[in-house]
């Protein structure tokens, strides 16, 4: 059996496979199907200073090798999730990582020193939901709205800071390097591609939102080449996302040069797609005479 | 032991009922074996990403298998009912809050609508000849499963819109002579006809369960996509279909 483990920020992950923030919700749910420790680690649903009830229904779409989603960050607020989901999680044998938003950077900033006294392994800074007015994109989408939000968040909290981007901006990789600056530890990219399907019987949008995060292996390619050109931009680890659904797609993604991958829309269309996608490195690695899953990471050799 | 299961399991008897409504008995005893009234399994079109929840219409539990009945609608349930005996359904279950059952002595008014009616069977078994079901269909060729009800004891009231066959109207016009005499109503159809419902229970105060339907994701309640307006403890909030639900108090919610 290769070895899986990976460290990103100097926090140790017994495989690099991370079920995805917003799907997984904050484990509850899958533990009634796999106990999480299998798990490398776990992107907790983004949570906010506040709770938030989200969008009105419908909130999720079908679309060629893939979905729609307009949830809106629902979520029951930061105190909540101290109180209640985190002392669960953290008996779980698993990285745990907070995905945090907020419509402001002091918002961010706030949730994160809340979180900073607790014992939770890393934070993910969320600035690029689609689905809300003020959900983070609004500063995510500027080298100089990411810099100051990160800068702000850095401050408040010294746990790993994880930065999770939107691919819906010209170059993600000026982004990468402005959230770098600030101090993050790593980045994490994609989040989901801003889309729209629209009924043509009713005329109207399929989602109540209007638009949505289109996610699934449709976005597969356009997540492997943000990865590809961020690792190649920053000096921080990568962590991949977007469309992954086996573990060819994650082996591709680190081969890119992620050094973990986030599953999403895959748990979706199969609640055991993480463990599958552990299972299915471990033959690839073993099969092809790779010691280390960190042997891999980057090695995409490109066409000069 | 864990909760959920996921799986491919196999079809083992296909019949059409009316047009594009299909009847599928399928093999999971450990599905089966922990599924209740009301709740729904998860099935994964073959090629697509998201899971398609359809409502469970019968459980054997001695023989494993689950029966649904289910409408082709679009491309994702066409192509599951495209499946050929034999062949394999990816499902999830059983997810889902589904019928609370009172005791069997009691007067149950089931009410069902068009491709509602499926998971309401299970209910008029359990109640048997203390139950009487409204079921309303748009015209005579559309009407599904009477002699199923029938059977249970029941009593069987048919209405259709066009009056093909059985009373010529709505479910509520029947429901208004039953009401007052019921102890319990349950429901399952498209929203306006569940709101006038649960308007005819509320006014006759009568306890009324009903059960909704939004587009789902993960049917697990983690990815909270299929969000409804309930109200508990006097304060409105998003619930959730796939968990809160299917099944409701109708007084929870917001119409």
């Amino acid at each position: 059996m290769a070895d899986l483990s990976v460290k990103i920020a100097g926090v140790e992950f017994k495989n690099p496979v991370i079920p995805a923030s917003g799907v997984f919700g904050y484990g509850r749910e899958y533990e009634e199907f796999y106990p999480l420790s299998k798990l490398g680690g776990i992107a907790t649903k983004g949570t906010t200073g506040q709770l938030r009830t989200g969008n009105l229904s419908p909130r999720i779409a079908e679309t060629p090798m893939g979905m729609l989603n307009s949830v809106g960050l629902q979520n029951p607020g930061i105190d909540r999730f101290i109180e209640y989901e985190l002392p669960n999680l953290m008996k779980k044998d698993t990285v745990i990582i907070a995905n945090i938003a907020g419509s402001t950077p002091e918002e961010c900033a706030e949730v994160a020193s809340k979180l900073d006294k607790t014992d939770v392994h890393m934070i993910e800074l969320n600035i690029s939901c689609p689905n809300v007015k003020q959900g983070g994109a609004a500063f995510g989408v500027s080298c100089q709205g990411a810099a100051s939000v990160t800068s702000l968040v850095r401050k408040a909290t010294k746990k790993p800071l994880i930065v999770k981007l939107s691919p819906n901006v010209t170059d993600i990789t000026t982004i990468a390097k402005s959230v770098e600056a600030e101090g993050a530890d790593a980045v994490s990219l994609i989040n989901t591609l801003l889309g729209m399907r629209i009924d043509i019987k009713s005329r109207r949008p399929v989602l109540h939102n209007n638009c949505g995060g289109l996610s699934g292996p449709a976005v597969f390619p356009v997540a492997v080449r943000m990865v590809w050109q961020t690792a190649n931009a920053v000096n921080i680890p990568v962590i991949g996302m977007g469309g992954i659904s086996s573990g060819k797609d994650a082996i591709e993604m680190m081969m890119a040069g992620a050094s973990a991958v986030q599953v999403g829309a895959a748990i979706i269309t199969d609640p055991f797609a993480p463990v599958k996608i552990i299972d299915e490195m471990n033959e690839f690695l073993d099969s092809n005479g790779i010691l280390s899953v960190d042997d891999i990471v980057g090695s995409v050799k490109p066409w000069q | 032991m864990m909760k959920y299961t996921q799986g491919k399991y196999i079809l083992l008897k296909k019949i059409t009922l009316a047009k594009q409504i299909y009847d599928f008995t399928i093999l999971c005893p450990d599905i089966a074996q922990s599924a209740s009234e009301g709740q729904f399994v998860h099935i994964l079109p073959e090629h697509f990403s998201l899971r398609r929840p359809i409502s469970i219409c019968g459980i054997d539990k001695e023989n494993g298998t689950l029966r649904i009945v289910f409408e082709a609608k679009g491309d994702g349930t066409n192509v599951i009912a495209d499946t050929k005996q034999g062949g394999n359904i990816d499902m999830v279950g059983p997810l889902g809050h589904g019928f609370t059952l009172t005791e069997k002595k009691e007067k149950a008014v089931i009410v069902g609508g068009g491709i509602g009616v499926p998971p309401l069977l299970p209910l008029a078994k359990h109640y048997g000849k203390n139950a009487v079901v409204i079921l309303g269909f748009r015209s005579a060729d559309a009407v599904i499963l009477k002699k199923d009800f029938e059977q249970t004891g029941a009593k069987v009231i048919i209405c259709t819109d066009d009056g093909t066959a059985g009373i010529h109207g709505f479910v509520t016009e029947p429901l208004k002579d039953q009401a007052a005499s019921a102890d319990i109503i349950m429901s399952c159809g498209p929203m306006p006809m569940l709101k006038a419902i649960s308007l005819i229970a509320e006014s006759n105060n009568v306890d009324c369960q009903v059960s909704l339907e939004e587009r789902m994701g993960c049917g697990v309640g983690a990815c909270l996509v299929c969000a409804c307006k309930v109200k508990k403890n006097g304060s409105e909030h998003f619930g959730h279909v796939c968990k809160d639900g299917p099944v409701f108090n109708s007084k929870e919610v917001i119409w």
